[in-house]
Formats: structure tokens, C-alpha cells, sequence
């Protein structure tokens, strides 16, 4: 078997495949909840780019000893392992924020795109390669997190990353903040209208229901 | 009687588990093209917060929490274990989906049959996993946990069978292209958390 060159598995998934908004939706979950701040949305970014290229990584190098019939709570052990570390890093390095994600750190374990590469990639790769595939599908999905955090941050409160672009009306600007963008079902527009703009630029993504 | 009430209403309409949190999305949207199997889905998703989220509670109370063992030995009182309890919720969650699989196979085939591979994806579903962290967060006792859990798998299982019974309509409609599929059911579900957001004054 041919082995995938790195630079098309770290790249494809960014793209061409996005697992998030491509032809499969998966790691919906716990995204749309953090994404009305940029700074949130990074945080998590980084954590699941931190858990999937290790979860990748390790459950490659062990991948001949898992019996089939149990290798969906092996995964599960090792991605809440992983979870676990990054969810006490957190709290003891950035805890703010890490108050403000409340519950989704630990929903990175049922993120399905961490399950799914496990499934999909890792247990059929080395684990050099696994490891790389983990981190660009992660990117892929970092990238359509900081985009709807960027939109819902710049429309909704007139900032980005903290600082002031747009001056707000009550400090004196001109500046009416559109407070639908703060509240989470904004997170399905922004996701839908991605989905639209995508499958325009490449048109084979258009799903043909029967 | 009127605390768990509240709690009841709260989770099924209020902080709806799909809606408001977005717990569950990936099975949500993709289970949800026809009523029937997101039915189905959806009383699986009962079942299984009914009986987790409760037998969770227990495990945290006794076992995890700052102090908990003191039952054991009182020199165990300061021993604070809460950091093992995502990989111990997950653990009874695999567990209990394994069991109900088993028993309804053996005592209830013609449900275990109408229900199919939905049962094991359920293992995966973030709003199982999400209901016991809620569940620890808030620091429910055992009643008010197993109300919570029943509501909050009622609240999911009732959005994602109305998403369902809009989509069976949709296929009617002209959407654009890039639109068909995944963006238009996007846009709807926006359109449905609006809907349960105006629950929120209750």
C-alpha cells in the first residue's frame, strides 16, 4: 500500500476534505458553543489540535495489539486521558478562560472528529503519518472555529481579540452592535452560510438527495 | 415538588440540550432526514440519560468528590479525585449502552431491532457526556438528577424530531445547490434555537 505523502495529509484536510463542513459534519458539537469570542474559540482550537495529533499519534503506535471487539473503549481511554491533561493544564495556566468554556474541554472527548481519524486513519497508519493527518484535520477544523468566532465577534460586539475595530454607539461611535451574533444560534448561520460559500467554489461537494 | 419541577421544565425547554447548547449536533443533523428513526433515536437518548446521568451522580457523590471516600476510611476524607471523573463518566456511559444493548437483544428484540446502530452511537453522543458534566457542575443530588436526566433526554429527543419533520417537508422546496443537504438543515436549526430562545423568560 502506497503511503499518503505528509504534505497532502496535512494540507488535504483543510480544504478539499474539511471534516467539519465537507461532506461529513462531524465535531459540530462542541464547537458552536465557544465561538463567540475569538479567544475561546482559540483556546479550543489549540486543545483539540493538542488531542488529536497525540490521540492520532498514540493509538497508531499500539494499533496491532487492540483487539477489534474492544477498540472503541481503548480509543475512548486514551482520548480521555488526553482530555483529562489538557483540561488541568488549563485550569491551572489560563483559568479564566478555562471557567468560561465550562463543560466543552471535556466534550473534546465525544468530538467525533477525534474518534473518527482514530477509526478512519490511525488504525491503519504509522504513526508518524497518524500523528500528521490528526493535526491538519484539527487545523481544518481551527479554521472554520476562528473564522464563525471572527464574524461573531466583529458583528456582535465591534472587537476582535479583545481590541476595539468597529467604536460602538454608546462609547460614541457610530457602531450599532447586532446582538443576534452573540447569541448561539447565530453559530448555525455563520456555519450554513460556510457550507454555501464552500460548496460554490467547488461545486463537486453539492450533495445530490434522493 | 416544585424544585423538581422547575428542574424538569428547565431542561426540556429552557437549556435544551440540542438547541440551546448544541449538544449532540453530529448525530442530530445527520439522523434527522426522517421522522421515524430520529423517533427512534430519540427514545434511545431517553433511556440512556435516564439511567447515566442518575448512576453517574452516585459514582461522583461517592466516590470522586473532595471527601467522598471519608465513607471508607476517615483518612481518606481530604482525597479530591473530581479530575478522574470525565474518563469515569465515559467509562459508565460505553458501559450502560453495552448493557441496554445486551438486554433489549435478549428480552425486547423487536425494539432492539427498530432502534439498530443507533444504540452504540449513542456512546458517542456529546449530549449523554454533556449531561453529567452539566450534572456535576451544578452539584444535583440523586433526585434532582434523575429528573434532570429524563427532561433533558425528552428535550432532545423532541428537537430533533421536530428538525426532522421540517426537513421531510423541505425536500419539496427549491433551495439553491450549494445550499441542499447540510447548509439548509444548518439554517433551520438557527431558526428552531430562535424559536426555543423566547422559553428563556420561563
Amino acid at each position: 500500500m502506497a503511503e499518503p505523502k505528509p504534505r497532502e495529509v496535512l494540507l488535504g484536510p483543510i480544504f478539499d476534505d474539511n471534516q467539519m463542513i465537507g461532506r461529513v459534519v462531524l465535531g459540530v458539537c462542541s464547537a458552536l458553543a465557544v465561538t463567540s469570542k475569538m479567544d475561546t474559540a482559540f483556546t479550543m482550537a489549540i486543545s483539540v489540535i493538542a488531542v488529536l495529533g497525540c490521540s492520532n499519534a498514540a493509538i497508531s503506535l499500539i494499533r496491532n495489539y487492540i483487539p477489534s471487539s474492544i477498540r472503541i473503549i481503548v480509543q475512548m481511554t486514551i482520548i480521555s486521558t488526553l482530555v483529562i491533561l489538557v483540561d488541568q493544564i488549563l485550569k491551572a495556566y489560563a483559568y479564566d478562560v478555562s471557567k468560561q468554556m465550562s463543560v466543552f474541554v471535556g466534550l473534546i472527548i465525544t468530538n467525533c472528529i477525534v474518534m473518527g481519524r482514530a477509526e478512519a486513519f490511525a488504525m491503519s497508519h504509522r504513526p508518524g503519518i497518524s500523528a500528521i493527518d490528526g493535526i491538519g484535520c484539527a487545523l481544518g477544523y481551527s479554521l472554520i472555529l476562528m473564522i464563525v468566532a471572527f464574524f461573531r465577534e466583529l458583528l456582535g460586539s465591534g472587537t476582535v481579540w479583545g481590541f476595539e475595530v468597529l467604536k460602538l454607539v454608546k462609547d460614541g461611535g457610530w457602531y450599532v452592535p447586532n446582538g443576534l451574533l452573540l447569541l448561539p444560534p447565530s453559530a448555525f448561520f455563520l456555519i450554513g452560510m460556510l457550507i454555501w460559500a464552500l460548496r460554490t467554489w467547488k461545486p463537486e461537494q453539492v450533495e445530490h438527495e434522493g | 415538588m416544585e424544585e423538581y419541577l422547575s428542574i424538569f421544565l428547565k431542561s426540556v425547554f429552557v437549556e435544551n440540550m440540542a438547541l440551546s447548547f448544541f449538544l449532540g449536533m453530529c448525530t442530530f443533523l445527520a439522523v434527522s432526514k426522517t421522522v421515524k428513526t430520529a423517533v427512534g433515536l430519540g427514545v434511545a437518548v431517553i433511556v440512556i440519560q435516564t439511567i447515566t446521568i442518575p448512576a453517574n451522580n452516585l459514582l461522583y457523590q461517592y466516590l470522586l468528590k473532595k471527601g467522598a471516600l471519608a465513607w471508607l476510611n476517615p483518612s481518606f476524607a481530604e482525597v479530591d479525585l473530581s479530575f478522574l471523573s470525565l474518563i469515569t463518566f465515559i467509562g459508565t456511559i460505553a458501559a450502560m449502552v453495552q448493557i441496554l444493548e445486551m438486554t433489549l437483544d435478549r428480552f425486547f428484540p423487536p425494539l432492539y431491532n427498530a432502534l439498530g446502530i443507533f444504540l452504540p452511537l449513542i456512546t458517542v453522543n456529546c449530549a449523554i457526556l454533556g449531561g453529567s458534566l452539566f450534572m456535576q457542575e451544578r452539584d444535583y443530588n440523586f433526585t434532582q438528577s434523575c429528573v434532570f436526566g429524563f427532561g433533558s433526554g425528552l428535550g432532545w429527543a423532541l428537537a430533533v424530531a421536530a428538525l426532522a419533520g421540517i426537513r421531510e417537508k423541505l425536500k419539496y422546496s427549491d433551495v439553491p445547490d450549494g445550499l441542499k443537504g447540510l447548509g439548509i438543515t444548518f439554517m433551520t436549526a438557527g431558526l428552531m434555537a430562535l424559536a426555543f430562545m423566547s422559553f428563556g423568560g420561563m
